[in-house]
């Protein structure tokens, strides 16, 4: 049995990069696919708003496991080898785009609906209206829910160990099974999904706080 | 401008219905507003006041009849010309319906950017002119939630104004301020009339559609149940309905 020491710390920062790494995938990828999701929700056109709602109630009730397993193992069987990074960030952004899709879809129906007659009134297009009157108002209710659900998704990553990926759970499982310290391994560990959680809390408030003024 | 142009209606509304479900809401609504008159428009809630103001905005489609304005006409079929009506016409709502993220001089250079493509700094140059004409010159960098709700309609007018508009729809503009801030508001509108703009309001104010309006449109049930010069119409109502409305609201 080996000793806890710097080289296990090291190896499960380098892990982290990864559980990092992935959640950036998963909320770029997931913020312009929920972007997409939320206005597809709202839009005039009824085929957009069946298909999009479709596609998120598909995901909400199928397990990000599921997805993951179909995505890699179903995909190679059909032909389709995909890298383990691949497969997870595909995973991830269909996972998180649903979600985010359906929060600010409530977020964009929580502008109080005078904004758009007023903004119609004055000549404005669909297009003016979202970016320029609505979006910015349904921003600023996002914030909390958006954040938190990003917190989610950072420790969702962890999911993709079951597909081969060393983020860091997987890497505190590994080294567990080396040291058999499992109170300090997994204490480092969730140590450390809190210094990764904890900034986008911090972020969440002051973003509040800078839009509260400027309203 | 042609000649003939001047002595035309500015604002044509024939036989207009709008429903609601299987609810009349506008039944056969007639009535027309040459250039520079205020009409103010009366009645009980669920009259189809607000119904109507909506309807000749172009934010209510109507199953029948037409409207024609400042020469475009809003007919059955949608809202095809819905721009060049913006550009003609403004409309100020009873919740000024401000954007409350953008400042005041934001909320009125807004439309004249992205709509008209006027250049920024003209636009401001614009917003600053119909503030004082409000005003409300000083108040450029506020946010809406900042100001009062007199100040709030104000800006809301001014945004209006900002797009020279040949006629302005006011829907209760005034029925969320308190007496005194009402008095400001009103006196803006009465500035404007004096200016000769087009109006059509729809008011709870009976003293002040006396005193300012030239024409008024009483509504009942849907319909334009009495209509005529303000004095007439105060001084000798021809309806029960009117008489008693008119009984009521003083």
């Amino acid at each position: 049995m080996v000793q806890f020491n710097s080289v296990h710390v090291l190896y499960l920062l380098v892990a982290a990069k990864w559980t990092i790494a992935l959640s950036l995938i998963a909320f770029i990828g997931g913020a312009v696919l929920g972007l997409a999701l939320a206005l597809a929700r709202v839009s005039r056109f009824k085929i957009l708003r069946l298909a999009a709602t479709g596609y998120i109630q598909v995901i909400q009730g199928t397990p990000l496991l599921i997805v993951l397993f179909l995505s890699y193992f179903g995909l190679s069987i059909a032909g389709y080898q995909l890298d383990p990074l691949v497969a997870a960030g595909l995973s991830l952004t269909l996972f998180s785009g649903a979600f985010l899709g359906e929060i600010w879809r409530g977020c964009i129906e929580a502008v109080p609906r005078p904004q758009w007659e007023a903004s119609e009134c004055l000549g404005l297009g669909r297009l003016q209206q979202y970016f320029y009157v609505i979006l910015p108002q349904a921003m600023r209710i996002a914030i909390p829910p958006t954040v938190g659900f990003m917190a989610e998704v950072v420790k969702n990553t962890s999911l993709t160990s079951i597909i081969g990926f060393v983020e860091l759970a997987r890497a505190g499982q590994i080294i567990n099974n080396a040291t058999f310290q499992p109170f300090l391994v997994f204490a480092l560990v969730g140590a450390i999904y809190f210094a990764i959680c904890y900034p986008l809390s911090v972020a969440s408030r002051r973003l509040e706080r800078r839009f509260h003024v400027a309203r | 401008m042609s000649p003939d142009s001047a002595a035309k209606p500015l604002v044509r509304v024939s036989d207009v219905v709008k429903l609601f479900g299987a609810v009349k809401v506008l039944d056969r609504v007639s009535f027309t507003v040459d250039r520079g008159q205020m009409i103010a428009v009366i009645g009980r809630s669920g009259a189809g006041k607000t119904t109507l103001l909506r309807c000749i905005s172009g934010l209510e489609t109507i199953q029948g009849g037409e409207i024609e304005i400042c020469g475009h006409s809003v007919g059955t079929s949608g809202r095809h010309s819905r721009k060049a009506l913006c550009r003609d016409v403004g409309i100020v709502f009873q919740s000024y319906n401000l954007f409350p993220h953008l400042t005041v001089e934001r909320n009125i250079t807004l439309a004249l950017t992205l709509v008209q493509k006027k250049p920024r700094r003209e636009a401001c140059d614009i917003a600053a002119g119909v503030l004082s004409l409000v005003g409300l010159g000083d108040r450029l960098d506020a946010y809406p939630e900042q100001l009062s709700g007199g100040q709030q309609q104000r800006v809301a007018i001014a945004r209006s104004l900002a797009l020279s508009p040949q006629v302005m729809l006011f829907d209760e503009v005034t029925s969320a301020l308190d007496p005194e801030l009402t008095a400001e508001v009103l006196k803006v509108m009465e500035d404007l009339a004096e200016r000769g703009m087009t109006m059509i309001l729809v008011t709870h104010e009976m003293g002040f559609a006396r005193r300012v309006a030239d024409v008024v449109l009483f509504m009942h049930g849907g319909k334009v149940w009495e209509s005529g010069p303000t004095e007439e119409i105060f001084a000798d109502p021809r309806t029960s309905e009117l008489r008693q409305f008119i009984v009521s609201a003083l």
